[in-house]
């Protein structure tokens, strides 16, 4: 589902004596439908870099990265928006929003982008926030002024409000109580139940051991690494 | 699938000043395509180039009408670009008085739009009239009130209005939320986001406001000096600028 081969990443600084810097080459990885695998190393080893490349925010220096079929790292803007909006989810660490748009509606939007009617995706928001506990007095207000925690798990909600094929995670039980940690958890096992290729970020160990199938060190594509 | 909008080398120039030059790019349905650039950049030219307002010097700009199919506007009649900025394009300006009628009541500025498409029932124009107003959340109570006594949001919410209740395919919106407070901005831009998503509009929206274009466009070009630096996916882009100008264009913008 996710197939990553010999991938590179520079970035070049144009407003700092045009460095260019190495961040990662070589990186390659494969995930199978079903499948969970876990990005591991150090703080600044590349895992967040690497899944942004997956998901089309950063530019790869070279290498192939197909989703679905779809090679994200040459692929027309146009292409990456449906890919994102039909097949790739993503649920990252922080929760970017139209302010004052009410939470219940935000959570809906991915459906309402792939064509659901309105009543059904508020439906469906409304049964996930339940879902992750989050009080149904919030449901009318824009998340912006929410807690961490209840911030996090809008983004969560709104990563699995539509049953995507393939999904990256960035930290999706990171400031969340005993509780919600374990619906998350549940809700990617049955992500993965369903067939869902995933790729995440745990630092949650426990979490980490208990869903994924497999940890990928990114250290190991770490450009110096000959040198060191 | 066809673009709705090919353009194709479009350049334009005051005197030996550059407008903008050798601009080209598609768009497609349903796609909204932010500008950015600092002012004298060229957005402002090539936009005005791309809806009609200006002549450019040299280029293209294919259309995909609705009877036959792409055609370059810049080469058809006037009749028939006049029709087409009727039916088919809209153009929301900066300053809402630009494009309003401010001795014509809010109804009026809404149902004349409609009359100019050939719409003659006074009945069901006043209604369609009122069913706009409604969702640029415009209360039914202030339909007969001239637009002088609206506030600066409302006002852009008409110009909105206006421009959107005759099904256009393609808005043209020249800094839509410049001049507005921002909470008034993000009421703006959710209603925006909305009608896109709902009428399956495409837009080009020209801004200098880089958090603007983050929640509003899918993709994006990166302008100075009256050429194209840089374009891709809005958040590729900005969280990922490869040109000189845009690194310094993100890096400078105020964190909140």
């Amino acid at each position: 589902m996710i197939e990553i081969t010999d991938i590179a990443k520079t970035f070049t600084l144009h407003n700092q004596g045009a460095a260019t810097i190495g961040v990662m080459q070589d990186a390659t990885l494969s995930v199978a439908p079903g499948e969970c695998v876990a990005l591991v190393g150090v703080s600044g080893a590349g895992k967040s870099t690497l899944m942004r490349m997956i998901y089309g925010n950063y530019l790869a220096a070279s290498g192939t990265i197909k989703v679905a079929g779809l090679d994200v790292t040459t692929a027309a803007p146009r292409e990456i928006l449906k890919l994102r909006h039909e097949t790739l989810g993503y649920v990252s660490q922080f929760l970017r929003v139209v302010p004052r748009v009410p939470t219940l509606d935000v959570v809906a939007e991915p459906l309402l982008t792939v064509g659901t009617d309105r009543d059904s995706a508020r439906a469906a928001a409304r049964k996930m926030l339940a879902r992750l506990n989050l009080p149904e007095r919030l449901w009318s207000l824009s998340p912006t002024t929410f807690s961490g925690g209840e911030q996090q798990r809008v983004n969560v909600a709104r990563g699995f409000v539509h049953a995507y094929p393939a999904m990256l995670l960035d930290e999706p039980t990171a400031s969340l109580d005993g509780t919600n940690r374990e619906v998350v958890l549940s809700l990617i096992e049955q992500a993965k139940a369903r067939g869902a290729a995933i790729v995440g970020i745990f630092h949650d160990e426990e979490a980490r051991d208990r869903v994924c199938d497999r940890q990928i060190d990114v250290s190991a594509f770490a450009p110096d690494r000959s040198a060191a | 699938m066809t673009p709705l909008l090919d353009v194709r080398h479009l350049s334009k120039h005051y005197g030996r000043q550059i407008g903008c030059a050798d601009v080209s790019f598609d768009l497609w349905p349903g796609e909204v395509l932010g500008i950015v650039g600092e002012s004298g950049s060229g957005k402002s030219t090539l936009l005005n180039c791309l809806a009609g307002h200006l002549a450019p010097d040299q280029g293209e700009v294919i259309f995909d009408t609705r009877a036959e199919g792409p055609k370059d506007t810049l080469t058809m009649s006037e009749p028939e670009r006049r029709m087409l900025s009727r039916t088919d394009w809209a153009f929301v300006h900066q300053h809402a008085r630009d494009g309003l009628r401010m001795g014509v009541s809010a109804g009026g500025n809404v149902g004349e739009r409609l009359m100019a498409v050939g719409a003659r029932n006074y009945g069901s124009i006043r209604s369609q009239a009122i069913d706009w107003l409604g969702r640029v959340e415009i209360g039914e109570t202030r339909v007969d009130d001239r637009p002088t006594t609206f506030s600066g949001g409302m006002q852009q919410r008409l110009q909105i209005a206006r421009n959107l209740v005759t099904g256009p395919r393609l808005v043209f919106m020249d800094e839509p939320t410049g001049g507005l407070d921002v909470s008034v901005q993000a009421r703006l831009l959710d209603l925006v986001r909305g009608l896109v998503r709902d009428m399956g509009l495409s837009a080009i929206v020209v801004t200098h406001d880089i958090a603007v274009v983050r929640l509003l466009a899918d993709r994006l070009m990166v302008m100075k000096d009256g050429h194209v630096v840089e374009t891709g996916l809005t958040d590729q882009v900005l969280d990922d600028p490869q040109h000189a100008y845009t690194q310094l264009l993100v890096s400078s913008v105020l964190q909140v």
